[in-house]
């Protein structure tokens, strides 16, 4: 038994943490959430030029075939920095998707390109109405020629506000909550009909809903078996989970570090405050909370990258669930620590905040996996 | 044991609903109650109908221009006016600094400050909180010093509520540094006009500008502005902490968002069906109301004790603690029930004015950013740790 990384692990997230203790600082983070593209075109070239972009891909793509506990290692570091890079949303959601449901000639012209970040890729499987559940899909396609047409809406695509190609779920059979009939498709956000409405988020990235609008797509741009897309997203959101909640841990590790530096730097009554024991408490449940989460994340990441089962789908539940109420703990809680100070947006305790509680609305909310855990419960 | 209002204040409830139906403005009343932002123009205009009425100074006595309300009638206004959705009335003039000024200033400072607070001719702001002195008070550094006939104010008080509307702040300030904390604040009012004051906002974690740092610097204040003795300011301090803390467990508020928060979840849809009749949301709700019914009892039970000539105690304390967290339970709920749709940041569809497509619900835009600004409701008012000392060391004697 050993939770240590390995040497070439270690080193992999020594390196990210390098590049954004270097570059992430918190006032050019503010500045980079501000430009319209939302993020630093130059970090996202310096992690490509780094090969980190790569990581997850094959070596002929220049990465290593790295699995979970490698992401882990990158998203901790993200996380860390709250960087808005589309790391997420890219490299593991849109180049998972293409990488497992794509046919050769698909992964020739896309894969490369999001492999060295020159192509970034953007991910639309929610919708108005679906509430978390990705089966739940009302997009439609229809057989057109050669191709398909598609209308309908996509919510909330982080990234898709800048991205090169977005991959899209829509229905080719069935009904709105079958699993059956979903397909994936993927096309430039420059096809006629495709309309975005681009907004920042409340952590500071940005997003956008997509409209599809009588869209003609080729048949190239279907990916994998038509309706039987269902599987392929729950396994690649179930990696994404994985990334998300080692960048959660990232996040959480900084808010505590903040909180713990303020308890005993700020001074009421003559002395610091850490010296108060319901703030000493509090602190410490911070931290176990934390720890718990670090725990989920790691188990996370040794799923992330094996075979599809119940006991898997089971590990990311439960790891999204814990995620998302640590999160919100030591967010309410770090506010609470640091007092009026811990509201404003001038210092950096909120943003950590923010995130941890966006990241409980990104694929599904510890009440969606509580849930999805307990239908997946096993009797013995 | 008789939990029901008496023919009379029937009556009261009454004539506030018929006032209300007819007299508040109904673009006024869509805002509060759909979380959007108010203008100082919207406070401006509903105060004027409330002082009209003769409504505004409740804590005042008549001879001032107040009116007398019975601990019950208050309530009853409280729960009326929120769930009509009345704005927040904002309580630095009339329900802070007017009761210090009626109780410890002099025949002039009635004359001058009174009438003008019930006009709304003065926006006041509260100048305690210093960066170094919050939950510790006591601890402030603003210095004024005699000149003649002024004392010169040097320093920073922060997180001033709504200061860049305001012409006038009342501060605490030193006097007097030989000798214990407590003992050397003076309570000064100042014209914010003064050269020398400087307004600096704070942007909040949600993007909204609330509350300012003022900076003093060199600061001329006349010494008739200051209210009561030199070196007593904290008496008049505390005096005024007890009209700020009743009103902070925001029961009536907690009532107006739960409804609020039922009518979002009746319309957003999980897996087909309406979001409320979902087993593990409509629970979440269904403990949020519980807890709030007990809280208004808890509160029924002080104002009745009120009623009968008790004083409000470290029992206001307890409930501003367990009434913030209700608020602030339904705040998350609200945010949850939108899913992913709590991440866009909507700024325009926060304003009442939007003429657009809503991105989702018409509701939705400004909820995360509620729910974030409302993590200050256990922060403000004191702390709720320090209100739990309050209890610990008062009633229980700890």
């Amino acid at each position: 038994m050993d939770f240590r990384l390995n040497e070439e692990q270690q080193m992999l997230q020594d390196t990210v943490a390098r590049l954004v203790r270097g570059e992430y600082s918190f006032e050019k983070r503010l500045a980079f959430s501000e430009t319209e593209l939302g993020f630093s075109a130059d970090f996202w070239k310096q992690l490509s030029e780094l090969g980190l972009t790569a990581v997850p891909f094959s070596e002929e793509l220049g990465g290593f075939g790295g699995g979970g506990v490698e992401l882990q290692s990158v998203m901790t570091e993200l996380g860390r920095g709250l960087c808005l890079e589309p790391y997420l949303q890219s490299i593991i959601l849109g180049g998972g998707l293409i990488g497992q449901a794509g046919n050769d000639s698909q992964k020739d012209v896309w894969l490369s390109g999001i492999a060295s970040g020159e192509l970034k890729a953007a991910v639309g499987l929610q919708e108005p109405q679906s509430f978390y559940d990705l089966n739940n899909v009302e997009t439609r396609a229809e057989k057109s020629g050669e191709g398909f047409v598609l209308n309908g809406r996509k919510a909330v695509v982080i990234g898709g506000h800048c991205a090169d190609l977005i991959v899209v779920s829509a229905r080719t059979s069935g009904d709105t909550h079958d699993a059956d009939g979903i397909s994936l498709f993927a096309l430039s956000p420059d096809t006629a009909g495709v309309e975005r409405r681009t907004y920042p988020t409340i952590d500071g990235a940005k997003g956008c809903d997509i409209t599809l609008n009588n869209v003609q797509v080729g048949a190239d741009a279907l990916l994998g078996e038509q309706g039987k897309a269902a599987d392929v997203i729950d396994y690649q959101a179930g990696r994404a989970i994985a990334a998300l909640c080692a960048e959660a841990v990232g996040v959480m590790e900084m808010a505590n570090e903040l909180t713990l530096d303020y308890l005993k730097q700020r001074k009421q009554f003559g002395v610091p405050i850490g010296r108060f024991q319901v703030l000493q408490h509090r602190m410490v449940d911070m931290m176990s909370e934390l720890e718990q989460a670090r725990s989920m994340a790691i188990l996370s990441a040794s799923v992330a990258d094996s075979e599809q089962s119940d006991e898997r789908r089971r590990v990311l539940a439960a790891a999204k669930n814990v995620i998302g109420r640590a999160g919100q703990f030591i967010s309410e809680a770090g506010i609470q620590s640091h007092g009026g100070i811990g509201m404003t947006w001038e210092y950096n305790f909120a943003h950590y905040a923010k995130r941890l509680i966006a990241i409980n609305h990104q694929l599904g909310d510890d009440d969606f996996h509580l849930e999805r855990y307990a239908a997946l419960l096993k009797a013995s | 044991m008789n939990m029901n209002y008496t023919a009379e204040e029937l009556a009261f409830r009454d004539e506030v609903r018929a006032f209300l139906d007819e007299k508040l403005p109904a673009d006024i009343a869509a805002k509060v109650k759909g979380f959007r932002r108010l203008s100082k123009e919207d406070h401006q205009r509903w105060q004027k109908i409330l002082s009209t009425q003769g409504w505004y100074a409740t804590h005042w006595p008549e001879e001032y221009g107040g009116v007398k309300w019975t601990p019950v009638q208050k309530h009853i206004w409280d729960e009326e006016s929120c769930r009509y959705g009345v704005p927040r009335s904002i309580p630095f003039g009339v329900n802070m600094v007017a009761p210090v000024i009626i109780k410890f200033g002099n025949e002039e400072q009635k004359q001058t400050y009174l009438p003008r607070i019930l006009s709304g001719e003065d926006w006041w702001c509260q100048g305690y909180s210093e960066p170094g002195a919050g939950s510790d008070l006591a601890s402030l550094k603003t210095r004024a010093v005699r000149d003649g006939d002024h004392y010169i104010v040097n320093g920073q008080k922060t997180w001033t509520t709504l200061g860049q509307y305001a012409n006038m702040i009342f501060c605490l300030v030193r006097t007097n540094t030989e000798v214990k904390n407590q003992e050397g604040i003076s309570f000064l009012l100042i014209d914010m006009n003064t050269p020398g004051i400087t307004v600096r906002p704070i942007i909040t974690l949600d993007g909204e500008h609330e509350v300012n740092e003022v900076f003093f610097e060199d600061v001329k204040v006349p010494v008739e502005n200051l209210v009561g003795e030199e070196d007593k300011g904290w008496t008049y301090a505390k005096y005024l902490l007890t009209y700020e803390r009743t009103g902070l467990a925001g029961i009536g508020i907690s009532k107006a968002a739960l409804s609020h928060l039922k009518e979002l979840a009746s319309r957003r849809l999980k897996n087909g069906r309406p979001l409320i009749e979902d087993p593990s949301f409509s629970q979440r709700i269904a403990k949020v109301e519980i807890d709030l019914t007990a809280a208004a009892i808890s509160n029924l039970r002080i104002i009745a004790s009120v009623e009968g000539g008790g004083v409000p105690g470290a029992e206001s304390s307890m409930l501003k603690v367990k009434g913030t967290e209700i608020r602030q339970a339904i705040n998350d709920l609200a945010r949850r029930a939108i899913g992913p749709y709590a991440l866009p940041f909507l700024e325009e569809e926060m304003d009442m004015d939007y003429e657009g497509e809503f991105l989702s619900d018409k509701d939705a835009a400004p909820l995360s950013a509620q729910y974030f600004n409302n993590r200050k409701l256990s922060i403000f008012g004191g702390s709720n740790e320090i209100q739990k000392n309050i209890v610990s060391k008062m009633i229980l004697g700890l």
